[in-house]
């Protein structure tokens, strides 16, 4: 595989970030954004297309209802109201979500609009009960700093989050409503010339800038990258929900790469002229009757049609592959699972998956094709078919083009697949409910004088004060414990460079070996580290305390500390009591050395009455036994 | 809307010398440099501000005194919209929508924002396909009103046209209607067209049919359903049962209550259940009896407003009632309290209004529940001063078949034999 030169390919990437406010309310009531896994309430509905004056229906949209649903929705009393499930308009504004949006503004030396207009975004996938996002533009313009350069910002928008997918199924969708109505800012970067490794430094600065403000959520899932990528100035492709910024150079490298594969297997595609008629499409469902194949056997079985399209000159071209895994076959084959169509079979690929010579040649015949000629074979149900196969038409014809501008979404493996075609533009309309958002000259003046300090200072600040190094303090800092560090800090008995390890470090690997960090509560970590301080614990007994109620197998300290053993014994008294232990067994000790501590060992833990874990008193008897 | 779409004082000023209108896609030069599409303005919003749609699709407000040049860039031209063919099927029913307000389908212009209501049958179809396949629909605007704005005069005007239509071959007849006052409406045909012979729906939306959640078309689609399969006579009132769009009520017109200002299932039937539930297309039938208690057809359609619905409450003043008698107020209702109670500051007035012929009736603040009141002191003494239970209709039903009553009776005896009678399944 060739290595791209991703400035030759005159690579483009857009950055947008979604990051979630923590104003512990909602933008439009006063719920508070508690997920939980219970649910008190569950409702159903269906979302219908809204029809543009024009009689056209919005592409997503369209799309979105040839796989309509029923959309079941969950919800927790404590997080969701009326207003979430579409029972109830929306409340006003609130307060301090519009402070912060305009503090980010003012950061990113944005112009903030004196009147600030809420909108209807049209989301009919359920995600908003109401078949709308309400979002609003805050402020236009405006640059970022990143490593000296300066990056355009386009805009800065208050918005509502989306409720979360729980479930996606053949004819049900489950959506979960804590999340949704939660305050994000969106903001929009000016599409800059750049490598991959690029766009992680500048959504690493971008990042850091707003968990600077100290008004941001952190954790897992507050903050959202959704890249505009575009190479040759071709179609710009929309790659939705990056949540890692690791995986966002992974992304828009493949990403890059496949666009300028299809640049590629457009210049081929040209040569030959390709045009596809109706007359091309052919119904060849009884010539598949008794094919071997499981997938065409089956769809018959639940009357599915199976139909052809003929494409002159096309031998080849469904296979080639200008790099390892990017060919149009595969475009066309992620393009039609998304309409439940799991059969489709190109020219170049068969015969093969039960398709053998003679169904091939069937096929040949009956299209009357040349040996230069490919086809491709779909199954699919009546209803789904004709507009899957014009789709796959209009996609084969785009393919001259390049790249068709879609949204995407990302895999585990750093890659893109198709997800939607890309919207219409503009489809708001005014959100009639909530009058028009005045931002006085005050407003925008306080958000000025309170620009907080910038990420460096805050790093620099608080390696001075906790005396940490460098990384420790940034990644103390970037984590979503750093107010509970402080606070854990405040009374200055614990070192705070232990204080941070622990949050950072620990809680991280527990979490890794797929433990619940949900479960481990601010009071459970200040209670440990209270405990630590006042020498009632051991250091080694906190990670064991959190392993215990991230499990899920305590509720709280106590119980995690008597289910664990952990020591609520003086450490004074445990040494009294090894010390007497040892000295009781002193011949023993004298004859047999370190190999004694097996034998200590179950006198002392009798003794301990699991008050001590084993562990402690193993190290404590080793090392006084060494001592002697 | 106004000529200048909601733009007055400085606002207006400036669009008149830049020469701009609504729908002018423009370029301002401000501080920054917008282009757009230009707005209508709300009336109640400032003079300070022009609204623009931009390119990205939204709007903004950009401040008048900070702008320093606009330029027109192109003026759109609204071209009046070819109203599509609609396809009737000869097998299919027919079924007439009036319109009265409330706006059960709509269209949304994103390039300008607008939402319009689908008043025409074929916009309907569009906007509701589904009613295609269960009827020919024809499509009447009989007046556009929010229904707070409603006055009794509206109640007769439907009626009236509802009685043109007695002999029609219509299967059924939806009444598009705001919800506020929906049950007001379907109470007073229900005693004004006792016997009609076409059934018929009041349908609302509770969430604006602009957007894709609304409850518009399908509280509309299973109307029609319902209207075409029940086979039943009578006036009801068809809106979601519950917050799943699944499941539809109908609700009968006499004993409907909205009892949540937002909520998609805000009406309920006071006392029971509806009806008929249309879960999926399936219709349950819940409803004992007929509607109508005669099956003749008896169109009385007079009306005398001069009734009051008065809700007792501690610290009532009577002399209000005194007021009511001056100014020739011929029948009270009172919502009194528990099983229909007024305190007894209320007694003297109380009789001086029966003296003065008042038709003086009770109903219950409890909404649910039957009046009676032979069970204490007070009731006893209530009835003692001339106060007439009226079982267990609902306040609002009752001040309607009031105004019924007084309209279509001739003395006081048989307004007073009207109230108690059993007309359209009120009790």
């Amino acid at each position: 595989m060739s290595e791209i030169d991703f400035e030759k390919i005159g690579l483009k990437v857009g950055l947008e970030i979604h990051q979630q406010l923590n104003t512990n309310k909602k933008l439009f009531c006063k719920c508070r954004p508690i997920e939980s896994d219970e649910y008190t309430e569950k409702f159903s509905r269906s979302l219908r297309t809204a029809k543009s004056e024009l009689g056209k229906l919005d592409p997503a949209a369209l799309f979105e209802k040839t796989k309509s649903k029923k959309i079941n929705y969950y919800a927790n009393s404590q997080s969701s109201c009326l207003v979430e499930k579409d029972e109830e308009p929306p409340h006003d504004l609130d307060h301090d979500a519009k402070k912060i949006s305009l503090l980010i503004s003012s950061m990113l030396e944005s112009k903030i609009f004196s009147e600030i207009h809420v909108m209807r975004k049209t989301v009919i996938d359920g995600s908003n009960t109401t078949g709308f996002q309400r979002t609003m533009l805050v402020s236009q313009g405006g640059n970022l700093k990143v490593n000296g350069k300066n990056i355009g910002v386009q805009a800065v928008c208050l918005e509502e989050d989306a409720a979360k997918l729980l479930k996606d199924e053949q004819n049900e969708r489950n959506y979960s409503l804590d999340r949704l109505g939660v305050p994000l800012v969106e903001i929009a970067l000016e599409p800059v010339s750049t490598k991959p490794s690029g766009v992680k430094e500048i959504a690493l600065t971008l990042g850091r800038l707003l968990r600077a403000t100290r008004m941001v959520k952190r954790g897992i899932g507050s903050i959202r990258q959704d890249v505009n990528i575009s190479v040759m100035n071709s179609g710009v492709v929309e790659v939705k929900g990056v949540q890692q910024l690791d995986q966002l150079e992974k992304i828009v490298g493949y990403e890059a790469k496949r666009q300028y594969g299809l640049i590629l297997i457009g210049e081929k595609l040209e040569k030959l002229s390709i045009t596809i008629t109706k007359e091309d499409v052919f119904d060849v469902t009884e010539i598949f009757k008794d094919c071997d194949s499981k997938i065409i056997q089956n769809a018959l079985k639940l009357n599915a049609k199976i139909q052809a399209i003929r494409i002159r000159n096309f031998s080849g071209m469904f296979g080639f592959e200008p790099y390892s895994g990017i060919r149009l076959g595969k475009e066309i084959g992620q393009l039609v699972r998304f309409f439940g169509i799991g059969g489709v079979f190109h020219s170049d690929e068969l015969p093969n998956y039960g398709i053998n010579d003679s169904d091939v040649d069937k096929v040949r015949k009956h299209l009357e094709l040349e040996d230069e000629d490919g086809f491709l074979l779909i199954a699919g149900e009546d209803s789904k078919l004709d507009y899957a196969v014009n789709s796959i038409i209009k996609r084969i014809q785009d393919a001259t083009n390049g790249v068709p501008a879609e949204t995407r979404a990302t895999t585990q493996d750093g890659e893109t697949i198709f997800l939607r075609p890309r919207p219409g533009a503009s489809r708001m309309y005014p959100e009639t409910d909530i009058p028009s958002i005045s931002v006085m000259p005050e407003e925008i003046k306080l958000a000025r004088e309170n620009i907080p300090k910038s990420w460096d200072e805050s790093i620099a600040e608080i390696q001075q004060k906790y005396d940490l190094n460098p990384q420790l303090s940034e990644q103390i800092f970037d984590s979503e414990y750093i107010e509970l560090f402080e606070k854990i800090c405040e009374n200055k008995k614990n070192s705070p460079n232990f204080v941070a390890s622990i949050l950072c470090s620990s809680i991280t690997n527990l979490e890794r070996k797929g433990l619940d960090a949900l479960l481990l509560k601010p009071e459970h970590i200040i209670e440990s580290f209270d405990l630590l301080a006042s020498s009632k614990i051991p250091k080694e007994s906190l990670e064991i305390i959190f392993e215990s109620i991230m499990s899920g197998k305590s509720e709280n300290v106590s119980i995690a500390m008597q289910s664990t053993d952990i020591s609520s014994m003086d450490e004074d008294e445990l040494n009294e009591i090894l010390d007497k232990i040892i000295q009781n067994n002193i011949e023993l000790v004298k004859e047999r050395r370190e190999h004694a501590v097996v034998t200590l060992m179950g006198i002392a833990m009798k003794e301990m009455r699991g008050k001590v874990s084993g562990k402690i008193v193993n190290d404590l008897l080793r090392k006084k036994v060494l001592e002697l | 809307m106004s000529e200048e779409q909601g733009y007055s004082g400085n606002a207006l000023n400036c669009l008149k010398k830049y020469n701009a209108k609504v729908s002018d896609s423009i370029k301002i030069t401000s501080d920054l440099t917008y282009s757009g599409i230009l707005m209508p303005r709300y009336e109640s919003g400032d003079d300070k501000h022009l609204v623009v749609k931009l390119a990205s699709g939204y709007n903004v407000g950009i401040n008048v005194d900070e702008i320093q040049e606009i330029v027109i860039i192109s003026s759109s031209e609204v071209k009046p919209k070819r109203d599509q063919e609609r396809k009737e099927d000869p097998d299919l029913p027919k079924i007439l929508l009036l319109s009265t307000g409330g706006t059960i389908a709509s269209k949304v212009d994103y390039r300008t924002g607008a939402v319009t209501p689908a008043l025409s049958a074929s916009d309907l179809n569009e906007a509701v396909p589904e009613l295609g396949k269960i009827a020919n629909i024809d499509t009447e605007v009989l007046f556009s009103e929010y229904s707070e704005n409603l006055q009794p005069e509206h109640w007769t005007e439907i009626a009236e046209k509802l009685d043109s239509l007695a002999n029609s071959d219509y299967k059924g007849i939806l009444i598009a209607h705001g919800t506020d006052t929906m049950h007001y409406t379907s109470s007073f045909l229900s005693f004004a067209l006792a016997g009609f012979p076409i059934p018929v729906a009041l349908v609302g939306s509770q969430r604006s049919s602009d957007r894709p959640s609304s409850d518009a078309a399908i509280n509309l689609i299973a109307a029609s359903k319902f209207l075409v399969e029940s086979n039943t006579r009578g006036i009801f009132l068809v809106m979601h049962h519950n917050d799943n769009d699944q499941t539809v009520a109908c609700h009968v017109g006499t004993r409907v209550r909205k009892n949540h200002t937002s909520k998609r299932g805000a009406f309920e039937t006071i006392g029971g259940h509806p009806a008929f539930i249309i879960t999926e297309g399936k219709i349950e039938k819940n409803i004992q009896s007929d509607f109508f208690k005669d099956t003749k057809y008896n169109p009385r359609m007079k009306i005398d407003t001069k009734v009051t619905l008065v809700k007792y409450h501690p610290g009532y003043d009577p002399k209000l009632i005194e007021n009511l008698i001056q100014t020739g107020c011929k029948a009270i209702i009172f919502e009194g309290t528990g099983l229909g109670h007024v305190g007894r500051t209320m007694y003297d007035v109380i009789k001086n209004a029966n003296e003065n012929d008042l038709f003086l009736g009770m109903t219950s603040q409890c909404i649910d529940g039957r009046v009676r009141m032979t069970v204490y002191e007070s009731g006893r003494d209530l009835l003692d001063l001339g106060i007439i239970p009226l079982e267990n209709m609902t306040p609002e039903t009752s001040l309607v078949k009031a105004m019924w009553a007084l309209g279509n009776s001739n003395n006081a005896d048989e307004m007073k034999s009207l109230m108690l009678k059993n007309i359209a399944s009120e009790f």
